[in-house]
């Protein structure tokens, strides 16, 4: 498991210990040393995986306090190269059917589901939590991608309408995606949280810049790597690992970002990012308290990312 | 530095120390071209008593200098150089009169919500939209420049390009952007190249004549050194790497083989003829590699709008938000500035 391979690399004491049992194990003439596989853990930006541009990374610590592994600290320039990648990911995305959408959620569903085990732990190892609970969160996540899956090519019933007017005319209001979407991930839910706030912009056809739990970012690593094999377009979700109090205020500052999604800004930096938002108009969700992940979503993150387009068109000639 | 790239620089004082044999220093410089140009085979000798270009060495030596780090007030300096030795450029068969006067506009004023950004330094149109572009542009500092000599293939009979480009002067163009007649340089007829050149010079009279060297069918960058001191010989007052309709445009090892040819053309004429790099620059990253360039080869008195420009249409829009990044800290969105 990479994560506890990680956790050799990390901790200087640990691998010495690792290193010497497997040293012995070899002098005993059982089986051949082996070195171990660790894994460099990347971002996630225009569908391929970079280091961060500023060649940093940070240590990334278990919910035992162990280290886990190190994890790429993005940087602004980062952020820039990931809104760059959305921008030009997201005319295609959104002018995909919403059928093909949904199916390509669906895909994200299949490949998660085929990662359960790597992401119980790594949910187990970031959160603490007992395996079984780990499971239990998995699925939901998994539950989650399906939901929203179905609600691509459903979400037009129900939030547009054909409006009654007094005149020789049809009317009207449909759902559009509002375009590049700025996310900050929940911190301490760092699976189900993730895909709770990642899959409802994707829905109506936005792309998506995430900032990844600070703390615990490796089930969003994972995530990546679901994506890129799931038929997501290069771009249309981008994925960085990093400080959120460096992150978050350059991408609600950013000029070429049209929504922010502050799940997981803490409330004082959530109030700042609202005031930098504004320079640009952003719409902005702020949703504290934290939700409870496990609870019914409902549509409101996804209205919440929605333009409504009303179309006049004149009728009987 | 690499050794190669000392080889590069080793070059040019060679070529000095060539053209020091026959030159008599000083600001005259007809000596030294009337000595170079007196015949088809003295002028041939000259050329090809050009020391090669070492191909590794420029290009690892340009590959050096753009890592080269320019930051905060340096790079604020280079964004508004970089905007005033623009040549905001179309040369689309689509251009209409309405879209060469909202060009011209940005050319005046590159950002309407912000007055302290520099005007560019002239509008690049094809001849029969000169007058419109003239128009547009009275009473504003921005030149006009016009493609001539049957842009941008210059296939067409002498007689033909130069009432081309008697008609842009006609319609009050400031500057004219010739182009080289390649077939006749690839097929060794320097001594046409040049007559072509003095000619066009001849013709512009006291207007600015870039001559275009159109570097991507130039297929070597000895060919490259060689035509720009054919054009420099000409009479050019700048040497233009590209036409921007054949790709590779300009290159920087490109860019870095001109430098050289003009500081060269400097110290053994004491005439500076101008650079213009056009084509493929999009990005303000690019534009201030291609000043790095130039400030390290030629000089820094080649960084003036007079010395220095770039034929682009879509670099302006990078600058205007590199620079708006630059002055409020926020990234730009390409949505806040005009398409043209």
């Amino acid at each position: 498991m990479p994560e506890r391979d990680g956790a050799a690399a990390g901790g200087g004491v640990a691998r010495r210990e690792r290193t010497g049992a497997t040293g012995r194990a070899a002098g005993g003439g059982a089986t051949p040393a082996r070195v171990a596989v660790r894994k460099t853990y990347k971002l996630y930006v225009g569908g391929a995986f970079p280091r961060s541009e500023s060649g940093r990374s940070y240590l990334v610590i278990g919910a035992d306090g162990a280290p886990l592994a190190n994890a790429s600290l993005a940087s602004r320039k980062d952020v820039r190269d990931a809104v760059v990648a959305a921008r030009r990911a997201q005319p295609g995305w959104a002018g995909a059917t919403a059928y093909n959408r949904g199916q390509v959620l669906y895909r994200v569903a299949e490949m998660l589901e085929d990662r359960a085990g790597q992401l119980g732990d790594a949910v187990v190892a970031g959160e603490g939590l007992e395996p079984a609970a780990a499971a239990r969160e998995v699925a939901a996540a998994v539950d989650r991608v399906v939901w929203h899956a179905g609600w691509t090519d459903k979400l037009a019933q129900v939030a547009g309408s054909a409006n009654p007017v007094a005149g020789p005319y049809f009317n009207f209001s449909l759902p559009e995606p509002t375009g590049v979407v700025g996310v900050v991930a929940p911190q301490s839910s760092s699976l189900l949280g993730l895909v709770s706030v990642l899959a409802p912009p994707l829905v109506s056809g936005n792309s998506v810049v995430v900032i990844a739990s600070e703390d615990r970012p490796l089930p969003a690593v994972t995530l990546g790597e679901v994506l890129a094999t799931a038929d997501v377009p290069a771009g249309v979700v981008n994925i960085l690992t990093g400080r959120t109090a460096e992150l978050a205020p350059v991408l609600a500052a950013h000029r070429d970002v049209d929504a922010l999604d502050l799940a997981g800004a803490p409330a004082e930096l959530a109030t700042e990012l609202e005031r930098a938002a504004a320079g640009s108009v952003k719409r902005v969700l702020r949703s504290q308290p934290e939700p409870d992940w496990h609870g019914d979503p409902g549509l409101r993150r996804i209205l919440a990312f929605v333009e409504t387009k009303t179309v006049w068109h004149t009728v009987g000639i | 530095m690499s050794a190669g790239a000392e080889h590069v620089v080793g070059a040019g004082h060679r070529t000095r120390s060539a053209v020091g044999d026959t030159a008599v220093a000083g600001p005259a410089h007809h000596p030294v071209v009337d000595e170079l140009t007196a015949s088809e085979s003295a002028l041939r000798r000259f050329l090809f008593g050009l020391p090669g270009v070492d191909q590794v060495g420029a290009e690892s030596r340009v590959a050096a200098l753009s890592t080269r780090s320019i930051k905060n007030d340096a790079k604020l300096w280079a964004i508004d150089a970089a905007i005033s030795m623009v040549d905001l450029t179309t040369l689309e068969g689509a251009d209409t009169p309405g879209k060469v006067r909202s060009l011209c506009a940005k050319a005046v004023r590159p950002d309407p919500a912000d007055g302290s950004v520099p005007p560019v330094a002239a509008v690049c149109v094809y001849p029969d939209l000169v007058a419109v572009a003239k128009a547009a542009l009275a009473g504003s500092p921005v030149a006009v420049a016009s493609v001539a000599t049957a842009f941008p293939s210059g296939r067409a009979p002498l007689a033909v390009r130069l009432a081309d480009v008697r008609d842009a002067l006609h319609a009050g163009a400031d500057e004219i952007d010739m182009v080289i007649d390649r077939g006749a340089y690839l097929a060794g007829r320097y001594a046409t190249v040049l007559e072509e050149v003095r000619a066009v010079k001849q013709a512009c009279g006291p207007a600015h004549l870039k001559v275009i060297l159109e570097t991507g069918e130039l297929a070597t960058y000895d060919n490259v050194r060689r035509a720009s001191w054919i054009a420099m010989l000409g009479g050019a007052d700048f040497v233009k790497t590209s036409t921007g309709k054949v790709t590779p445009a300009a290159t920087l090892p490109v860019a870095l083989v001109i430098a050289e040819a003009v500081r060269d053309f400097f110290e053994a004429t004491g005439r500076r003829v101008g650079v213009k790099v056009a084509g493929g620059i999009r990005t303000a990253k690019d534009a201030i590699r291609y000043l790095v360039v130039v400030n390290e080869t030629a000089g820094d008195e080649w960084l003036t709008p007079a010395m220095f420009r770039f034929g682009a249409s879509s670099l302006l829009n990078d600058l205007l938000m590199q620079r708006s990044k630059q002055r409020s800290g926020a990234y730009a969105s390409p949505d806040d500035f005009s398409v043209e």
